[in-house]
């Protein structure tokens, strides 16, 4: 039989590659900074004035994609022997629609838009990323979540024969990879469901054909290839924390003032960074999206749950 | 023949790391992320880190390797191999210090004491330092048989060193294993031609 499916939304087809030239330009020109950028206000939020786009290759060949192997190499060489199609997603628990769906249908006639935001690794790299993607809160909503839900969490797809990385023996990792958001932090209208980026398809390294992007949490928080939304009453045991719990916190908002037992985290490489000009800068509290996230954390000691 | 070519093989063995971070170092000045990879600065420490382990290694197997083949002539490079090892760990650490505490003081002192793993590796360093100093002939002699005991302060340095790159590591740890097994093996072998030596010091005196 054959099943004919429909055809997968390209990020290409929605933003045309040369307008994010022609926006790379004009972030290099404009003194104004990107204030002046008739983009609209959520897609440049957070984002510094002197912000520049990290380069293709970089976002796409320097990736912890520990899945297909620890270096960061790994998942640029290994992550095409991922098969991303068919894919299907189950969703499960505090929900009304549950079941398992195919990817296509769960993100048939939601709009995909392109959001440049900063990313940040707690290994103290960070990058300027053009996204492609779904408010995570329209993706949510189509499974109409119960009143119990307060958590979702998420996993990554296991799956050894295409995931070297899983058939590690002297890995420590109890996989699928998992990781979850407060229900608020996940409807927060920054939180995106990215399917692309620079205007194409999201390569299998970036976590094709989606993965998660929370611009002012550390960067374990976005999880890649994702297949299974499930919506709970109880915090999620993310993975990092499940390994590491005095490292890795459930909640990993980027915080200068909150240093990680391997890394401080006062300030980051920017990349591209060279041995000529390290292209270091200060990190700021979450990331530099405070204005619109502080709120959610008030009254919380960040210490604690960090 | 190997007892003449020994010593020039192995130095232009252990030039070899060296000669390929120039290389990778000459692609970064073309274009950078080309030779040490996207963030060269991280991918310039650890390489020199895990050179520095592995030729660490290998000073560490000259002893039990000259016992094991009757080749006691190895014994003479022993001293080159371990300044080829001190040099990789002595430059990994001005990384550290050039491109990490950015040549802050305050910033060097504030993850010697706050990071473990930075502690260990700073106290393996410093053993190694103290070892590289004395180990020319001159301070052989001056120290006599203190030199000896000494130079048994490598049999801290190595576990210090395995240790500092097991605290950092966060998964997947095949080549930690493999550098564990090494030194476990190569420690073994000491302890062995130890007890020989003492039981042979009690026949002998019997």
């Amino acid at each position: 039989m054959l099943i004919r499916k429909p055809d997968r939304i390209l990020g290409s087809e929605i933003t045309p590659e040369t307008v994010y030239y022609n926006r790379r330009q004009f972030m290099a020109a404009s003194s104004a900074g990107l204030a002046s950028l008739a983009l609209p206000t959520i897609a440049k939020a957070g984002l510094q004035e002197d912000d520049e786009i990290t380069p293709e290759e970089i976002v796409t060949q320097y990736n912890n994609f520990y899945e297909f192997g620890t270096d960061k190499s790994d998942p640029a060489a290994y992550a095409h022997e991922m098969t991303t199609d068919p894919w299907s997603v189950t969703v499960s628990g505090e929900a009304n629609k549950t079941g398992t769906f195919a990817f296509e249908d769960i993100i048939k006639g939601l709009d995909v838009e392109e959001r440049v935001y900063r990313f940040r690794c707690v290994e103290a790299w960070s990058m300027v990323v053009p996204w492609m993607g779904i408010p995570l809160k329209d993706v949510l909503a189509q499974f109409e979540p119960t009143g119990n839900a307060k958590f979702v969490e998420f996993e990554t797809l296991y799956r050894p024969s295409e995931m070297r990385g899983q058939q590690g023996f002297f890995s420590s990792i109890d996989w699928p990879y998992i990781e979850g958001l407060r229900m608020d932090e996940a409807t927060h209208p920054l939180t995106l469901m990215v399917t692309g980026l620079y205007g194409k398809e999201l390569p299998n390294q970036n976590g094709a054909p989606w993965r998660l992007m929370v611009p002012w949490k550390y960067g374990f928080k976005s999880i890649k290839s994702i297949v299974s939304i499930r919506f709970t009453e109880r915090e999620p045991l993310n993975t990092w924390k499940q390994l590491q719990a005095s490292e890795y916190g459930f909640y990993a908002n980027v915080n200068p003032a909150v240093s990680h037992p391997r890394w401080s985290q006062a300030s980051e490489r920017r990349l591209p960074s060279s041995l000529f000009n390290v292209n270091r800068r200060p990190t700021l509290p979450f990331n530099g999206y405070a204005d619109e996230v502080a709120h959610l954390y008030a009254g919380m000691d960040l210490r604690k749950y960090y | 023949m190997l007892r003449q070519f020994a010593k020039p093989t192995l130095a232009c063995a252990l030039l070899l790391p060296w000669a390929w971070l120039a290389y990778a170092i000459y692609l970064e000045t073309q274009q950078t992320g080309s030779g040490l990879g996207a963030d060269p600065v991280e991918g310039l420490l650890h390489y020199l880190g895990e050179w520095g382990m592995i030729v660490l290694l290998c000073a560490f197997s000259v002893t039990p390797l000259s016992r094991r083949l009757s080749w006691p002539w190895l014994i003479r490079s022993r001293r080159m191999v371990g300044l080829f090892a001190f040099a990789l760990v002595a430059v990994h650490a001005a990384v550290f210090a050039v491109f990490y505490a950015q040549l802050k003081w305050q910033i060097l002192l504030q993850e010697v004491t706050e990071r473990p793993y930075i502690t260990l590796g700073m106290a393996s360093l410093v053993i190694l330092s103290l070892l590289a100093l004395t180990s020319t002939r001159n301070w052989q002699r001056r120290l006599g048989s203190t030199w000896k005991r000494l130079h048994r302060w490598v049999y801290l340095a190595v576990p210090l060193a395995l240790l500092h790159l097991l605290w950092l590591r966060k998964d997947g740890y095949e080549d930690l294993v493999v550098y564990t097994l090494w030194a476990t093996v190569l420690g073994a072998e000491r302890l062995y031609a130890w007890r020989v030596q003492q039981a042979r010091a009690v026949i002998t005196s019997s």
